[in-house]
């Protein structure tokens, strides 16, 4: 019995030790809570919260582009798109893999996510996968979808190019976002944009177009989805971009765009009082729709590998020989200088040859069994007939300094367009000429030079520009596409219009268009004293014209073309040029057309000129 | 004997024999703490109903264990012990994996089951038998014999592996030989020699236990890895601070930013939605658990209840102070849920039925006078 008594008083003992030690234990245990829970309650609140609330930016509307008449040329459309958040994501196969049994994703579409994959984005951006997801394909990844963190199902506004590769290079388009972009980029202005203009108005009104991002406090599940808004925390909305109006006509450029047909060439019309460009077409173009939703690789190696480069915009970055369409600008830059007058007279017998050489210069009309001329020749009839001999002479008498600083005036040899992004062309000089080849200018340059020939390149805009300079009787206005926007544009002033053209008179301007007018409706006078394009355009025109023909010899065939004989050969013919106004005495339009390779001006340009004017000033278009 | 604290409750028409032995103080805590925790559960309606079954079965179960007298049992201890280890021994060879380790044993129309959770009852059940007519004082040959009853399990289910219930099983049996007037001397011998191995102990450990220990003692350097449940059961009590933030308003949990909320973390909840407060009420409530167990057992009438008791007390307080000492990043994630609040079925019926047992250690001491 005392046994027990000891045993069960040892028992008691170690019971309340072992009480005791749990005790303190406890207390330990209480020790980290009061310092976790009390003491850095702050710290882990704040952490709380970072963990669970996101700022996130709402991207803005981008404006909306119209075209003079009010039909929409760039409207954003909502689409639905399944993206991948790459860092939430345990694998990226696994998670392809699975999609693909829900939705239908195609070799191409899982290439380029691993490309877009690949290059260097922000960190946690979602990437997409399928874009244009249909109401079943959504309706099944919210279904099944829900388990896998890291895909989303994004609703976003995309750019819509409504008349597709009609207006493409009138307007240009939006591209998506690439690592470049991110390097130049305003982080926060452009945090909840995933595109930017890249191409046309699109790139050159940017900063109007995109607006003002805004923001909004979310909160996230540990997979990064959102739940829901906290509005109590405040939001700041975004404000959509500006909505322009461009002077372009969507009218006149599909009549253009149909006028040019299968041809490669390009065409631009200019509203001569304003400068307003009407319709720019360059063919063959592109639909720019694909690009924004992601355009396969074998598609867009097709665009990009064609010789007919449909992705390159010619209108405004393809740089030709004028031909003749520079022959009235030598004839005022002579009347300028004083060398000629309307009165002064030649015999053009087809040849020119430069004192002391032995080369010939040729009139166009030259056949191997003809040696061609226009016979007795003023400078009416050296317009209207396009007499090379006469301006020959005129041309080397001017001299190169003369007459390059008089086609200045024009806009030759510098972009001149307000807001479009185009090429400068080349407006040779003594001087241009030792830095670009290497070699003093010659005689002979200046011949070639002024029949439109030779080192002078020209874009069809600047061609437009010059027959709008020649419609306003020397009075200018720079070509532009904006004709109007809602607000203000920031960080646009416009600059003031440069000087009227100096040196023609009031009588030379009215001659010149004269001249011009004969090239189109002087008719039935007997051989040789036609203007060049009445057989094909002036025997049905209903208004005046002025207008002026170019036939550009291809002097140079580019490398990469003379293993396709046939190709080559057909790349070897001249462009074809045509200028035109109308009506004569009240220009309403100015418009240059370019047929790459297409032949002779007068027969292959002209009728492709007078249908886009047709479109523009009859009644019975209007209607179209 | 004199003070006599038990309340025995009697079922209206009950003859001689008490219908339900119950001890209240015991049965309003555990009930208490059971409560709690379908509270916490009830923000997802399937776990909720789970958990309420599982505790009706379980508290059933406790209420008739309660009434089985600790001597029947006595002389099925080895067997117990010995089916205990050879459950362990078929885990270990044709166990179902679940996260990496062999602990479940599915049998056809049975629901599953952890032997080692069995053994939490088994080995101090086979200890107090073991004791319970050894000669006082303890010889050292009692003691040796002692440690390898308790080791065999212990090495068995370190192997499985499940480090967390090893040590818990382990602490089951080193307390009942405590309890049973083990020298001073022994153990701390024995605990020195356990210091001195721990090198060897390390070298064995697998390697997601060693990376478990080192992300404890550095969380941020694997954030969204092995540290994450630290990271994110730490910011979630923290963020609690003193009153909480609410029934059912723990962003942590709600977002699925803390892992196993309703399992083994549930007490990281408890901590952000009440706070400072309702941890404290946790904690005082598992003390009167320990403390009214523990008082039942130093009541018990022979040696045998006496340490069955104050074995299965300790092995519960072993729960809980793993399990809140882990969500707080005091030691090792190691899967061990919370005593009577966390989600789960085997290891709460484990809980009850040694509670079961404590109670009718006490109760039945009348009956055998």
């Amino acid at each position: 019995m005392e046994d027990h008594e000891i045993e069960t008083r040892g028992f008691v003992a170690r019971a309340i030790f072992i009480f005791l030690a749990a005790a303190v234990l406890m207390l330990g245990l209480l020790a980290r809570f009061v310092d976790l829970q009390i003491l850095k309650h702050g710290d882990f609140s704040t952490r709380a919260d970072e963990n669970r609330i996101q700022v996130q930016p709402i991207a803005p509307d981008r404006g909306l582009i119209y075209d003079r008449r009010g039909v929409l040329l760039a409207d954003n459309r909502p689409i639905r798109t399944l993206a991948v958040v790459a860092e939430r994501v345990a694998s990226l196969d696994t998670a392809i893999g699975e999609l693909a049994s829900l939705v239908d994703i195609s070799d191409d579409e899982i290439a380029e996510f691993r490309r877009r994959i690949e290059q260097s984005r922000r960190p946690y951006e979602p990437v997409a996968l399928k874009m244009n997801l249909t109401d079943e394909e959504v309706a099944r990844i919210r279904v099944n979808g829900h388990r896998w963190a890291g895909i989303e199902v994004v609703e976003e506004n995309l750019r819509y190019y409504p008349l597709g590769s009609l207006m493409v290079h009138a307007v240009g388009s939006v591209r998506r976002i690439d690592e470049d972009d991110l390097e130049t980029l305003d982080a926060v202005r452009y945090s909840g944009t995933k595109f930017i203009g890249r191409f046309g108005v699109e790139q050159f009104y940017e900063r109007s177009l995109h607006g003002e991002v805004g923001y909004r406090h979310v909160e996230i599940d540990v997979r990064g989805r959102v739940l829901r808004k906290l509005e109590e925390l405040g939001e700041e909305p975004a404000v959509a971009g500006q909505n322009l109006t461009l002077h372009l006509d969507s009218r006149l450029q599909t009549a253009a765009y149909a006028a040019l047909g299968e041809r490669r060439g390009a065409i631009v019309a200019l509203h001569p009082r304003s400068g307003g460009i009407l319709a720019l077409v360059s063919n063959p173009g592109y639909d720019p729709n694909p690009f924004i939703t992601g355009i396969p690789q074998e598609e867009y190696r097709l665009l990009a590998g064609s010789p007919n480069t449909p992705l390159f915009n010619r209108a405004t970055r393809g740089t030709y020989a004028p031909g003749s369409t520079f022959k009235p600008i030598v004839a005022l830059a002579g009347l300028t200088a004083g060398v000629t007058d309307w009165e002064r007279t030649i015999i053009d017998n087809g040849e020119f040859r430069l004192p002391g050489q032995r080369r010939v210069y040729r009139d166009w009309s030259w056949t191997p069994t003809n040696s061609g001329g226009q016979g007795i020749v003023d400078l009416r009839k050296a317009i209207f007939r396009s007499s090379n001999v006469y301006f020959y002479q005129l041309g080397t008498r001017v001299g190169i300094d003369s007459l390059g600083e008089f086609a200045s005036q024009f806009g030759f040899g510098a972009a001149t367009a307000l807001d479009v992004d185009a090429a400068d062309g080349v407006l040779p000089t003594r001087v241009w000429k030792k830095g670009d080849r290497g070699e003093d200018w010659y005689l002979g340059d200046t011949v070639n030079m002024s029949i439109g020939q030779g080192h002078l390149l020209v874009t069809p805009l600047q061609l437009a520009t010059s027959a709008m300079v020649i419609a306003n009787r020397g009075r200018w206005v720079q070509p532009r596409l904006l004709l109007s926007s809602d607000a203000g544009l920031s960080g646009f002033d416009a600059p003031s219009p440069p000087q009227p053209v100096r040196g023609p008179t009031e009588q030379d301007w009215e001659m010149l268009v004269d001249a011009m007018e004969d090239v189109v409706h002087r008719g039935n006078q007997g051989f040789r004293e036609n203007g060049t394009a009445w057989f094909y355009i002036g025997q049905d025109i209903g208004y005046r014209m002025a207008g002026k023909s170019g036939s550009a010899q291809v002097v140079e065939i580019r490398q990469g073309e003379e293993y396709d004989e046939e190709a080559l050969d057909e790349r070897q013919r001249k462009h074809a040029w045509f200028i035109a106004f109308a009506p004569a005495d009240d220009p309403r339009i100015a418009v240059s057309v370019l047929v790459e390779n297409g032949g002779g001006g007068s027969s292959v340009a002209a009728p492709v000129a007078k249908e886009v004017i047709d479109a523009y000033l009859l009644p019975q278009y209007a209607r179209l | 004997m004199a003070n006599d604290f038990v309340r025995q409750l009697s079922l209206p028409g009950a003859s001689r024999a008490p219908a339900v032995r119950l001890d209240a103080v015991l049965c309003i805590s555990i009930l208490a703490a059971i409560v709690l925790g379908l509270v916490v559960h009830y923000r997802d309606p399937v776990t909720f109903h789970g958990q309420l079954v599982r505790m009706v079965l379980g508290f059933a179960i406790l209420v008739v264990v309660a009434r089985i007298e600790p001597r029947r049992y006595l002389p099925w201890a080895p067997t117990i012990y010995g089916a205990a280890l050879a459950l362990l021994l078929v885990v270990l060879l044709f166990g179902a994996a679940a996260k990496g380790s062999q602990r479940w044993i599915d049998l056809p129309g049975l629901p599953r089951f952890q032997p080692s959770e069995l053994m939490k009852v088994a080995l101090p059940l086979m200890l107090a038998w073991y004791f319970h007519d050894r000669r006082i004082p303890l010889r050292f040959r009692d003691f040796l014999v002692a440690l390898a009853i308790a080791a065999v399990p212990v090495l068995l289910v370190v192997r499985q592996p499940d480090l967390g219930t090893g040590v818990l099983v382990a602490a089951s049996g080193l307390a009942v030989i405590f309890l049973a007037g083990a020298s001073w001397r022994w153990l701390f011998g024995s605990l020195a020699l356990g210091v001195a191995a721990t090198p060897v102990l390390w070298m064995s450990l697998r390697d997601y236990q060693q990376e478990r220990i080192r992300t404890l003692f550095n969380p941020e350097t694997d954030p969204l890895g092995a540290g994450w449940s630290i990271i994110q059961s730490t910011t979630a009590i923290g963020s609690g601070g003193l009153l909480g933030k609410g029934y059912r308003e723990s962003t942590q949990s709600r977002l699925d930013f803390l892992p196993e909320s309703s399992t083994d973390f549930i007490i990281a909840v408890i901590g952000e939605e009440w706070g400072f407060v309702g941890i404290l009420f946790l904690l005082f409530l598992y003390l009167v658990i320990l403390a009214r167990g523990l008082h039942l057992a130093t009541l018990a009438p022979d040696r045998f209840g006496r340490l069955l008791a104050g074995g299965l007390m300790l092995t519960f307080f072993a729960h809980v102070f793993v399990n809140i000492a882990m969500v707080c990043g005091l030691v090792p994630v190691v899967g061990v849920p919370l005593p009577l609040v966390s989600y789960g079925g085997t290891s709460a019926l484990s809980i009850l039925i040694g509670c079961g047992i404590v109670m009718s250690i006490h109760t039945h001491r009348a009956g055998r006078r």
